[in-house]
């Protein structure tokens, strides 16, 4: 981890009507870290996360992304074209649901492709070439190239969301729920996938989850969030072993009951 | 003559400014789609009303309308929008290319070059080339204003992964001056070629949608593509059965009730043109060529 955060999120409040979906949310992310948020349902974790991708207009505060060359920018502050140009390049979002993150009427080679065509690729076969490559990494056959999500199984489709967002090479990846709905097993296969990725590319990532044990696997540093306000923020071992909010405290105790 | 009772070319005169102010708009920005408050027209939407309306706001008492459909003169709709014009705006009507300053098309751009002065208007059904691929019109606005044409290539790139080659060839989508990308409307992927820096004014009208756009004279359009998959016009392997051409856009047509098929020029007035200079194909004579032969 180097000596500044990639991401620093200061003072972030979302608004629907009355709700005050998140209060104040302050955070940094380091580059290589992966950062946890938990919560209960209606906790703000995925409004977070939005707002933090700019897909959603914050009503207050703001985000600082550190650029490759090490200069700090506002996010508000960037024009919208360089905004989502740096959005379908160096960032990520991975959705829970994959109809969300995909096309679904897109051959799974398309869907791969297009942000490496986004960003000006205009060789077929060598778009081709990458897509194959990345879809042995999520560990899709490549057989299966030609055909649309739609004809993917739901953990197939998931991780077919995944590659469609690695393949440019992002920096930083923020995933809300990836193994949300997903069977038992399937979920395990996801998670061993995902956190072997994140340490072969040295992602950054944010994650968000309901499930502790994810937290447990995948992160090195967790918040914890409750009525949009971040309760508790710590490493990962600390916060699960000996939570000091009542709320953690219960999320907690809650896990091991069951 | 005009006929009495009608505004001159049917629309009054505040309805063709608004029209002039949204071509001025779309000259201005090329390939740039201008929304306009498409009027009711003496036809359904799906004849032409775009077309129509564009004509009637440029169209003035010197000029000479020549009005296409597939490439033909003498189809009903064709003859039913030249005489439209004629009665309405009292202009001189014609099917040679080289003597109309007005070409109202649907389908076809004809083969003779265009010139400098000329105006050559486009029928448009489906003015959004993005939209078959995203429905949203709210996400499709943006893309243009945006320049993001990643999925344009998308739908190029499942069209070479399920046929190992471009099928496309109709309505072949374009970069025009290097930033919009714009449908041409129908016409056969052949005819694209033919936009790129035409000395002729080319607007077109979608009056369904609601949708101006234009390309100026001498104007860059490019046909989107891969640099391992080249933009390749199609056209049938064939020469013209009645004129010999080579170089024509063709139509196969059926000639007779034993399956006999011909291939002939789709448009008519080059190939006529080039009868009456003496160019002769292995059918010349045929029945289809028409009373003149
Ligand atoms: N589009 C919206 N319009 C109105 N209210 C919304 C909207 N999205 C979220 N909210 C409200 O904001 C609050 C936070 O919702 P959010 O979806 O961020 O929670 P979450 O922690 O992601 O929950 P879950 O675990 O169920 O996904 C909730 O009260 C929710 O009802
Ligand atoms: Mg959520
Ligand atoms: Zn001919």
């Amino acid at each position: 981890m180097s000596d500044a955060p990639l991401l620093s999120v200061r003072e972030l409040t979302v608004r629907f009507g009355r709700t005050l979906a998140v209060d104040r949310a302050s955070f940094e992310l380091w580059p290589g870290e992966v950062l946890a948020i938990v919560g209960e349902s209606g906790s703000g974790k995925t409004s977070l996360l939005r707002a933090v991708h700019g897909d959603l207009p914050a009503d207050g505060g703001r985000v600082q992304y550190r650029l490759d060359d090490g200069a700090p920018v506002a996010l508000d502050a960037l024009p919208e074209p360089m905004r989502r140009q740096l959005a379908r390049t160096q960032w990520g979002f991975v959705h829970q649901n994959p109809r969300d993150g995909l096309r679904m009427s897109v051959s799974a080679g398309g869907n791969v492709g297009e942000r490496l065509m986004a960003a000006g690729a205009r060789h077929w076969g060598g778009i081709r070439a990458e897509a194959t490559e990345w879809l042995r990494r999520v560990e899709i056959d490549p057989a299966r190239i030609d055909d649309p999500p739609r004809t993917y199984s739901g953990g197939m489709q998931q991780r077919l969301q995944i590659a469609r967002v690695l393949v440019t090479r992002p920096r930083l990846v923020l995933m809300d729920e990836p193994t949300g709905g997903l069977d038992v097993s399937v979920q395990a296969r996801l998670l061993d996938l995902i956190r072997r990725l994140v340490s072969d590319l040295g992602l950054s990532v944010v994650i968000v989850t309901h499930d502790l044990a994810v937290a447990r696997l995948l992160a090195d540093r967790m918040l914890v969030m409750q009525g949009g306000r971040i309760v508790e923020a710590g490493l990962t071992d600390q916060v699960l072993d000996d939570p000091q909010h009542p709320y953690s405290q219960l999320l907690v105790s809650s896990v091991l009951q069951a | 003559m005009s006929l009495p009772g009608y505004n001159f070319a049917y629309l009054d005169e505040q309805t063709k400014r608004m029209i002039r102010r949204a071509l001025l708009k779309a000259v201005a920005i090329p390939g740039y789609q201008v929304p306009f408050a498409s009027r009711e027209m003496p036809l359904a939407y799906g004849w032409g009303t775009g077309g129509m309306q564009v004509t009637a706001a440029v169209i003035g008492p010197d000029d000479v309308l020549k009005v296409i459909d597939q490439g033909a003169d003498d189809t009903t709709n064709a003859v039913s929008i030249r005489r439209f014009f004629a009665l309405t705006a009292g202009v001189r009507t014609t099917e040679r290319t080289v003597e109309a300053t007005i070409i109202q098309t649907r389908h076809r751009i004809p083969e003779t070059p265009l010139t400098a002065g000329q105006i050559l208007v486009y029928q448009v059904p489906q003015p959004e080339p993005l939209r078959k691929l995203e429905p949203r019109e709210t996400e499709t606005r943006r893309m243009h204003a945006l320049a993001e044409y990643g999925l344009m290539h998308v739908k190029l790139y499942e069209d070479i992964a399920r046929h190992g080659r471009i099928t496309l060839s109709y309505d072949y989508p374009v970069l025009v001056n290097g930033r919009h990308v714009m449908a041409p409307s129908p016409i056969p992927s052949f005819d694209n070629p033919k936009m790129h820096r035409s000395p002729a004014l080319q607007l077109f009208g979608a009056g369904r949608e609601k949708r101006i756009y234009a390309v100026p004279p001498y104007t860059s359009v490019e046909s989107l593509a891969f640099e391992d998959h080249p933009f390749h016009p199609w056209k049938a392997n064939a020469p013209c059965g009645l004129c010999g051409a080579t170089d024509s856009y063709l139509d196969e047509v059926v000639v007779d009730d034993r399956g006999g098929r011909l291939f002939v020029c789709s448009d008519t007035d080059h190939c006529t043109t080039r009868r009456a200079a003496g160019h002769r194909g292995a059918a010349a004579g045929h029945a289809l060529a028409g009373a003149g032969e």
